[in-house]
């Protein structure tokens, strides 16, 4: 309970934060994308499984809404975003029954490699994505109604962090079920998990659909609130990012990647404004600290003072 | 006489130059408890790796009831009524004991529900009996990374019974539990076994143990069955004695 209320809280605290600080309604929104495309990463560390290469995925999202935008006519709010979950998840079904058989370095390397021809083909194909121009997004409508830009960035915002909440809890029920129970299962002993008649390919396939979802979603989000999308969301430093969000905000809980991103991104945000050149040294530092002190991430955090609340 | 449970036949496999089965027929029956004994290296554990579809013959066949498991994967064998406990405990060390069960008790009913907890009160239930029988109860909350070799080994045993088989094999069920507790230990087991109706199949070396809950003995020596008969006649033929009890 006192875990769901310190997440509440923080809830609360990232969206009123915007009210008085404007500018920042942008980067959180920002912080929302990453954070759901974090959270896909997140799933697969629970099995072991690092992708570099999650980055495919938010471009695909990304891209999604920017073909409907820009090619189909469809500037609709939902459906967009329906739209880029949809695509991204039959992505992940094809991408995903050839990954899961890997593991280890082998799945790292192969989801970066798959993700790198990704992005020489939204870089080359030009006619179709507008190559290294990318492509724009106007703003769209939200349930038929046309609405001006600041007042969309903010159904974006609030409406993105009601719809984080909504998966976060879906995302926490997976999780606690028997099929996210046996994705670290698959980590320590995947030989007893098959003894135990469970199809470990389609326990990881599940996830791995799931984790591309949640990135199309996180893509979609980042297009809509950016309003112009190039080919660099499927290059493999995203892909790092992502995961970097992921490791930095723990994968304890599913608000552990929202936490990473809303770190990375405020960091970075701050940097802009006061230390441009010295920004990659604070998140490295930042990263070292964890990797020290948190191994559970900066999520632990919040288990720790749980911990120590829920003791008689 | 009714047909075997498990019938192997002419099953030929070799690790390099050693044959770990070589051209063998043995049958299992149902209800029976079956030791294999045999010197280390000469092919026991081969035979519950060969049963359980994780290797795969270079020549024969396995039957299950009639059904061809010669080619099938664990996860396959497994839901058509076959567990294993492993010599070396294979347990999920990411997890406390008692979710290492259940785990296995959901991996037998509605696994895939994705959107239903894991500890549901009829799968921690089942799960908490399985504890029980094998005399874990005190120890639910502890890591399965943190337990002794004894309680590895209990803990293993008890994942594979919750998959209630009907051909549990086991191998060395004994080996690490401390001597004070193996009789007990495999009096529960035996117990269970026979209440549900579960065909055993254990390898060991005490020849106690083989003595008190064998219904019958294989010995396995160089990749053959060398001997196959009651507990009483088997362990005092003197070729048995002489090149494989002897060498135990």
């Amino acid at each position: 309970m006192l875990h769901f209320i310190i997440i509440l809280a923080l809830a609360a605290a990232f969206a009123a934060i915007p009210a008085f600080f404007p500018w920042l309604a942008f980067v959180f929104t920002l912080v929302l994308a990453k954070g759901f495309a974090a959270l896909g990463v997140a799933i697969l560390l629970r099995a072991g499984l690092i992708s570099i290469g999650h980055a495919l995925f938010y471009a695909v999202g990304a891209y999604t809404v920017g073909f409907l935008s820009s090619r189909a006519g469809v500037n609709l709010l939902i459906p967009q975003l329906v739209a880029a979950a949809v695509v991204s998840g039959l992505f992940g079904l094809v991408i995903g029954l050839f990954m899961v058989r890997y593991r280890g370095i082998f799945f790292a390397m192969l989801n970066l490699a798959v993700s790198m021809v990704g992005y020489t083909l939204l870089s080359k194909l030009y006619t179709l994505t507008g190559g290294t121009d990318g492509l724009s997004i106007a703003t769209p409508r939200v349930l038929g109604m046309t609405v001006g830009r600041e007042a969309f960035e903010a159904i974006l915002l609030y409406g993105g962090l009601g719809l984080a909440f909504v998966v976060g809890i879906v995302v926490h029920r997976y999780l606690k079920s028997p099929m996210g129970e046996a994705l670290p299962a698959v980590e320590s002993n995947e030989i007893r998990l098959e003894y135990l008649g469970i199809a470990v390919p389609r326990v990881l396939l599940f996830a791995y659909v799931g984790s591309a979802v949640l990135a199309g979603i996180g893509g979609a989000i980042h297009a809509l609130i950016v309003g112009h999308i190039t080919p660099d969301l499927a290059y493999w430093t995203t892909s790092g990012q992502l995961v970097l969000v992921a490791v930095l905000g723990g994968i304890g809980g599913v608000a552990g990647p929202f936490i990473g991103a809303t770190f990375l991104e405020s960091v970075r945000a701050a940097a802009v404004i006061y230390a441009p050149d010295a920004w990659n040294i604070i998140i490295g530092a930042g990263l070292l600290v964890v990797i020290f002190f948190l191994p559970r991430g900066l999520h632990g955090l919040i288990e720790r003072i749980t911990r120590k609340g829920e003791r008689p | 006489m009714s047909a075997p449970l498990l019938s192997v036949r002419g099953v030929r496999v070799a690790f390099g130059g050693v044959k770990a089965a070589d051209g063998v027929d043995l049958d299992v029956n149902a209800g029976e408890f079956l030791a294999i004994i045999g010197p280390n290296g000469s092919g026991k554990t081969t035979f519950i790796n060969l049963a359980t579809g994780y290797v795969k013959p270079q020549a024969g066949t396995i039957r299950l009831e009639g059904r061809d498991i010669t080619s099938a994967r664990p996860r396959d064998v497994t839901k058509l009524g076959i567990a294993r406990a492993f010599q070396i405990p294979q347990l999920f060390t990411e997890h406390t004991v008692l979710e290492n069960l259940m785990l296995a008790v959901a991996a037998n009913q509605g696994f895939w529900r994705w959107q239903s907890p894991l500890g549901s009160p009829a799968v921690r239930e089942a799960a908490m009996d399985l504890l029980t029988t094998v005399g874990l109860a005190d120890m639910v909350g502890a890591s399965s990374n943190a337990l002794n070799e004894g309680a590895r080994k209990l803990t293993d045993i008890a994942l594979a019974l919750a998959l209630k088989p009907r051909l549990l094999l086991l191998d060395e069920p004994t080996a690490g539990v401390s001597t004070d507790e193996k009789f007990p230990l495999m009096d529960r087991l035996a117990a269970v076994l026979r209440e549900r109706g579960v065909t055993a199949v254990f390898v060991e070396h005490d020849m106690d143990l083989v003595r008190r809950y064998a219904d019958r003995v294989v010995v396995w020596n160089q990749g053959r069955v060398v001997a196959d008969g009651a507990p009483d006649a088997v362990l005092t033929d003197p070729a048995v004695l002489r090149d494989v009890v002897g060498v135990l």
